[in-house]
């Protein structure tokens, strides 16, 4: 089974580190993975997508993906249509956001065929890290909802990408945020 | 000589890496001595990882840092001049910079290794990928390896430099592999926990012809009419050379590390009535489209040209030789050729004297980073077969997905 995952957020909120993390973490579990950006569009504030593919066969292609899985928006204030372009049918969406899957669904006139996760990280990453800075929070969320690598393979990629008290912030990050993302199933 | 193999035992660690940082990682476990780069995207992160390394005490090595890409060439060439087994790393406009300086790195017979994270040319700017830049060294004499794994381009590294220190070729190696699409794409890559075998691999030659003050020599002197022509066939015969060098380095790297390549590879093709050819990261998303038009009974395969210098020829046409029809699809332009795709030129260069041989159409596509998906793929070879039902290939290439020109 493969999982195609695409992350949507601003740049400087860290969604091309995110993608990275949860396939470094895969990738530590000995699983295939493959985590890249869209390339080139990376300028503090600017809409940007990263792509991470997790498999337990061989990954060759190298295609962007189009038709994500799951799609995980670490801003809530990006156009839906950008998200939610290609997500399938009975997709995941997991968004961070203060408002419950039911609110956000309302508010934004959700109608395609989704589960819908939220989760507040922008809280989280305040409370934690002291910046708004949700990406790792987010790979907390994605890994309770969907569980392809276990949180201890999260944390490990994390401390091998970020040294010292800013990794372990991180990972404190990524717990809180595993308990605290909310969804009809959880 | 006959090449006594054993399996090396390596203790393998599997990482994620991007193909950048692979290439890295293979510049530290070949103990290179000098590197000598100046920044530019995508290739950057080769010469920052390589810094860390060297921050670190993990490799023991010289960086020279240089004031721009044709002095990066030139102090990695005099280090390699003076004995040194030196190394650099550039893309896209910084190769172009180095272009007077390739000629003299081959000419010198300097066995420097560059790695080059493929990527379009300027004007208009662009840092996105395709293969412009590569296909402009064609005629440098550089052996060039395209790698389509950060797997792949990590162990061609250590491959370039076995090939380019050997006594029998002493050429320069430029291993190349898509800019962004590869080089900051993070995917699983096994490298050693320690490089003893990599160094009894690829051991340092430092027993060759150097600038030693103690036994002088002259290099790159003046050659006059009635000398220079046969400078330049030794280059001729090296990379004659080279080819069998590539493939007993491959071989034998495949014998001790257990993974192997070949010069090019070869995806389905023996039943194949379409064979689709490409290079670099491409090829892993046209492995997928084919898996996908197979199911649906399509008869189509896949060679990947790897070594692109020297031009593997024979291998070529063994590979497509029971085709009807093969796809070359290059992602450079030779501007005001017909058939404007440098490998499709190769390719059908390869076939002309034989009376018996596939019909051969060009494909442009990927320039600038245009998107090529599975879909593209299909539609190609949709296409494709049309063309052959029809019987009419066209004499020249096909732009394929570019606004303004349709193929009906």
């Amino acid at each position: 089974m493969r999982y195609e995952i695409r992350w949507h957020g601003r740049g400087g909120q860290g969604a091309v580190t995110a993608a990275m993390i949860l396939a470094n973490a895969a990738i530590y579990e000995g699983k295939y993975a493959q985590a890249f950006p869209e390339f080139g569009a990376e300028r503090r504030g600017a809409p940007v997508r990263a792509y991470t593919k997790v498999s337990d066969k061989p990954i060759h292609s190298r295609s962007p993906i189009l038709n994500p899985d799951i799609v995980v928006v670490l801003d809530p204030s990006l156009p839906k249509e950008l998200y939610l372009e290609g997500l399938k049918e009975n997709g995941l969406l997991l968004v961070n956001t203060k408002k419950t899957p039911e609110e956000l669904k309302k508010s934004l006139g959700i109608d395609g065929k989704y589960t819908i996760y939220t989760v507040d990280a922008t809280k989280i990453a305040l409370d934690i890290l002291g910046l708004p800075i949700v990406n790792t929070a987010m790979v907390g969320a994605l890994v309770r909802v969907l569980p392809i690598v276990s949180i201890d393979s999260v944390a490990k990629a994390i401390l091998e990408t970020f040294s010292g008290r800013v990794g372990e912030k991180n990972v404190e990050a990524v717990r809180a945020a595993y308990d605290a993302v909310v969804g009809s199933d959880l | 000589m006959a090449v006594t193999i054993q399996r090396a035992k390596v203790e393998w660690k599997r990482l994620p890496l991007s193909s950048n940082y692979a290439v890295a990682y293979a510049v530290k476990d070949l103990d290179v001595d000098v590197i000598a780069a100046y920044p530019i995207t995508p290739q950057t992160t080769v010469v920052e990882k390589i810094s860390e390394f060297i921050a670190n005490g993990e490799l023991n090595a010289e960086m020279i840092h240089v004031e721009s890409e044709h002095s990066a060439l030139s102090a990695t060439i005099a280090a390699s001049a003076a004995g040194a087994r030196a190394f650099t790393a550039t893309a896209s406009q910084g190769l172009e910079l180095m272009h007077e300086i390739l000629h003299i790195a081959s000419g010198l017979r300097l066995p420097v290794v560059m790695s080059v994270a493929t990527r379009a040319l300027s004007a208009p700017i662009s840092i996105w990928n395709d293969y412009s830049d590569l296909m402009n060294t064609r005629d440098t004499s550089w052996i060039t390896i395209i790698a389509s794994t950060a797997q792949e381009v990590y162990d061609s590294v250590v491959q370039a430099f076995r090939i380019a220190e050997d006594p029998e070729v002493m050429l320069p190696v430029i291993v190349a592999y898509d800019g962004y699409i590869m080089s900051h794409t993070y995917e699983p890559v096994l490298v050693p926990e320690n490089n003893e075998p990599i160094l009894k691999y690829a051991p340092k030659n430092y027993n060759r012809i150097k600038l030693d003050p103690e036994r002088p020599v002259t290099m790159g002197t003046l050659a006059s009419p009635e000398w220079y022509y046969e400078f330049k066939y030794q280059q001729v015969a090296a990379m004659e050379k080279a080819l069998e060098k590539a493939r007993e380095a491959d071989k034998v790297f495949a014998e001790y590390f257990g993974r192997g390549y070949g010069l090019v590879e070869e995806y389905m093709t023996s039943d194949a009535d379409i064979i689709l050819v490409a290079y670099g990261g491409l090829f892993g998303t046209i492995k997928e489209a084919i898996d996908m038009m197979r199911q649906n009974g399509v008869k189509v395969g896949g060679l990947r040209i790897r070594l692109w210098r020297p031009f593997p020829a024979e291998d070529v046409k063994n590979a497509l030789k029971n085709a009807k029809l093969v796809v070359v699809i290059d992602k450079a332009i030779s501007y005001g050729a017909r058939i404007a795709g440098p490998v499709a030129l190769e390719v059908m260069s390869a076939f002309y004297h034989d009376a018996d041989k596939p019909s051969i159409l060009s494909i442009i596509a990927g320039i600038g980073q245009r998107r090529i998906t599975e879909e593209t793929i299909k539609e190609i070879v949709d296409y494709s077969r049309k063309l052959l039902e029809r019987g009419r290939i066209p004499n020249e290439s096909l732009y394929w997905g570019v606004r303004g020109v349709r193929y009906e």
